[in-house]
């Protein structure tokens, strides 16, 4: 008999486990620990709205703290889970603690990759990954200034379109020769590399840092053998998975704790992983760990209903948008599955998809600006549909005639 | 503060009081009204705050955008009366709105 659920993590998987195993009928205990001082929030508007300063930090809050109280979950924040005891089903805590668990659910997400290079310590590099680094960094975003951003992927290039807007001088260090290489395909790289350097972001492709100069302040970030000068520098290469605790306690760990079609650990059934921090095999067939919102909250439903007794396989899409400027980028599928791109619409009046295909059937679709082509292509995806590749490409024919 | 009221499919009515400035969907997230998802926390990714607008409010409203006229055209149970309620933003001119939430959003 399952009494008693522990969380750990209090983020997006985190409240969404709360929410669906009460809406599951678990009425057993459920406690929620948190790293982070914050009941669990929203992190996409941080490199966006909450940067920009039109998003004030309550509305960050996944739920309010009512729904703690009417869920009787014990939310410990500010405490991190440092160790699991599998044999004595237990979970101890930084403050000593040490806690029971009939069920454990690994939420504990990713932390930012750091830099390492000469000077990466200097003061004026920033990260962004939670609530106090915006708060760091927002203040710093002063007219006038120049930031170097470090990565062309999705965290940079929000950030760029952000500083851009608050007057900055903005410069991009991409070290591979296209941005977001590892998330969207060459047509749509090509579209959002345009877009920024028409908004008069400064864009260095094939241009790695090799080290940030300045005394004890930046003042410089030296790049293929050049100097050029920074006041402040954000840094997004990348996260690396929180699954230290999961690996010492003899899980089986990929690039991410490694779970089942349950969302459950092949190794311990009385253990669960969800979100950013799980490697699962998708429903492609391709074993893979996903950072987006939707993984967190479709997975962590999933364990919810494997813990609550009723489980039903993680079959879900995978989708994710990003928001530069005024331009929505939405993806479903995954596009390394393709062996075909079929685009429609025309770059040039930033309304435009890419769709991969796989045999003749939909694998993934990138929509930017082109909500039918996104939803359409997430059915057809799900579907399996084949369809002809002519149709696809011809935008007078309606998405909703597709098939 | 503007009030909103909000009926559920049961036809059980809460009337909550919501910040200028936020969105008729996060005064319904705020104030744990059921049927609204909002899984993308409202940047029109995922069409989970479906609403009905009550008809005497429906011309009161600013008017679709694209994307959620699309968002919308592909949601279920879509009727003339339908709004993605990520997409209101609350102003004094709306207090007393009332809008209704589906079942499910999924």
């Amino acid at each position: 008999m399952v009494k008693n659920i522990v969380i750990a993590g209090a983020g997006q998987a985190g409240a969404q486990a709360v929410f669906t195993l009460r809406a599951e009928g678990f009425s057993g205990a459920v406690t929620m620990i948190g790293e982070e001082p914050f009941a669990p929030y929203q992190r996409p508007p941080l490199s966006k709205a909450y940067l920009l300063g039109t998003f004030e930090r309550d509305r960050l809050f996944l739920k309010p703290d009512a729904f703690y109280r009417e869920s009787a979950c014990e939310l410990i924040l500010g405490v991190g889970v440092r160790a699991i005891d599998r044999k004595a089903k237990a979970v101890a805590l930084s403050d000593g603690r040490s806690l029971p668990y009939d069920r454990l659910l690994l939420a504990t997400g990713t932390r930012v990759r750091p830099i390492r290079c000469p000077g990466a310590e200097l003061a004026g590099i920033h990260y962004l990954r939670g609530i106090a680094d915006v708060d760091r960094l927002r203040p710093a975003l002063r007219k006038g200034k120049r930031l170097a951003v470090v990565g062309g992927g999705y965290i940079g290039l929000e950030v760029a379109a952000v500083a851009v807007k608050h007057g900055l001088d903005v410069t991009v260090f991409e070290a591979m020769s296209r941005v977001m290489a590892r998330a969207v395909s060459r047509p749509v790289s090509a579209f959002f590399e345009r877009l920024h350097r028409a908004a008069g972001v400064k864009l260095l492709l094939n241009t790695g840092v090799a080290a940030f100069e300045g005394s004890g302040r930046l003042e410089a970030v030296k790049a293929e053998g050049k100097s050029y000068p920074a006041d402040l520098a954000l840094v997004g290469i990348g996260v690396i998975p929180n699954m230290e605790i999961a690996r010492n306690a003899g899980l089986p760990c990929e690039d991410g704790i490694v779970v089942d079609g349950n969302c459950a650990s092949p190794a311990d059934p009385a253990i669960f992983a969800a979100g950013d921090c799980t490697w699962h095999v998708g429903r492609e067939g391709i074993a893979l760990r996903l950072e987006s919102v939707q993984n967190a909250i479709d997975q962590a439903k999933h364990a919810a209903y494997a813990m609550a007794g009723r489980p039903r396989p993680y079959r879900e899409v995978p989708w994710f948008w990003s928001d530069q400027y005024d331009v929505k980028l939405q993806i479903a599928g995954l596009a390394r599955g393709g062996d075909r791109i079929v685009l429609r619409g025309d770059l040039a009046s930033r309304k435009f998809a890419a769709f991969h295909l796989r045999d003749g059937a939909v694998a993934a679709v990138e929509a930017v600006n082109a909500p039918s082509e996104y939803l359409v292509g997430r059915k057809l995806i799900a579907g399996g549909t084949r369809v002809a590749p002519e149709r696809l490409a011809d935008a007078s024919v309606p998405m909703k005639n597709i098939v | 503060m503007p009030k909103i009221k909000y009926i559920d499919e049961t036809g059980r009515e809460r009337v909550v009081e919501v910040p200028v400035g936020w969105t008729v969907m996060e005064g319904a997230v705020k104030n744990l009204i059921p049927g609204i998802d909002a899984d993308c926390g409202g940047a029109c990714a995922c069409a989970t705050c479906h609403v009905y607008i009550e008809p005497p409010w429906l011309d009161k409203l600013p008017p679709k955008q694209e994307m959620e006229e699309t968002m919308l055209d592909f949601s279920q149970d879509v009727r003339p009366n339908s709004r993605l309620s990520c997409q209101i933003k609350v102003t004094p001119e709306l207090d007393g709105l009332v809008v209704r939430t589906p079942k499910s959003q999924h």
